[in-house]
């Protein structure tokens, strides 16, 4: 096999000409950096807790698809059993052409995690999921949502965390 | 959520990133990260597939285990589909859409200055 271009799709690339034919001149700035932080595990995995954080948000009915709702998101938690049904995810930059977000443990590993605990491969599965709103405003992510995220994960005194955007 | 990722990961939280948006997580940096080269939306695998959905969550658990540097990523052996034509399809601008794009815009930066006029 061979290739004459990057395979994988640059979303950084795709997304700013895709605003400035709506007409938003000034293109997003992206997070970027040379350095990333890194804690080893603290002790074997099998001993772990472990934590899910997901970009859904829980079901509402009925509510318009135009990117407006953003600001209006909150750090939430729900349980984990049962596994919800359907979760939000509409105002989302998922494609929607090609795939859909009706299979919940295709973006939110309950399930498989519930499976790894009963196997002993990890201590625990969480008994609830956090949900971080996907912020115009990484001041308000740093500041603000990860802060709470993290607060909620030492509250269930999760060891690891599963990190899964849409 | 890659900065969600560092923020935990600088309490002494280990993180792992299970994704598609290959280029946004890995400009922001995470310490861990799996990559699976899918249409945004299904990260954990495709929908109803089990078994993939167990080995991308097994892999997401394999690398808290095995990672020894920040930055790490591994890409899943997963190919959504042979037809590769959704790579493109994404987010396109060409000349079908220019016109309806435009106005789409115009539509929601107009729907955002009502809300904020209501504040």
């Amino acid at each position: 096999m061979t290739t004459t271009h990057r395979s994988f799709v640059s979303y950084i690339d795709r997304t700013r000409d895709y605003y400035a034919a709506q007409g938003y001149e000034r293109p997003y700035a992206w997070a970027r950096h040379t350095e990333a932080p890194f804690t080893p595990l603290p002790r074997p995995l099998a001993e772990c807790r472990v934590g899910v954080v997901t970009t859904a948000s829980p079901w509402r009915e009925g509510e318009s698809v135009d990117g407006v709702l953003r600001g209006t998101k909150t750090v939430y938690s729900l349980p984990a059993e049962p596994l919800p049904e359907k979760l939000y995810t509409d105002d989302l930059s998922w494609d929607k052409e090609t795939t859909h977000t009706r299979d919940v443990p295709s973006f939110l590993p309950l399930p498989q995690l519930a499976a790894f605990a009963a196997e002993g491969r990890i201590a625990a599965a969480p008994i609830r999921f956090h949900g971080v709103p996907t912020d115009y405003s990484q001041r308000r992510t740093r500041e603000q949502d990860a802060p709470e995220i993290l607060a909620r994960l030492r509250e269930d005194e999760a060891d690891v965390a599963l990190l899964v955007p849409l | 959520m890659s900065l969600v990722a560092r923020h935990l990961e600088a309490a002494g939280l280990p993180t792992v990133v299970v994704g598609s948006a290959r280029d946004i997580v890995e400009e922001c940096g995470v310490p861990r990260f799996v990559f699976s080269d899918f249409p945004l939306g299904n990260p954990c695998g495709v929908p109803e597939d089990r078994a993939m959905q167990r080995s991308i969550a097994g892999i997401a658990l394999d690398l808290l285990e095995s990672a020894v540097h920040p930055r790490t990523t591994v890409q899943t052996p997963f190919v959504w589909s042979e037809d590769e034509s959704w790579k493109d399809a994404y987010a396109r601008v060409d000349e079908s859409n220019r016109e309806a794009l435009r106005r789409q815009g115009e539509a929601r930066r107009a729907a955002q200055a009502r809300m904020q006029s209501q504040q």
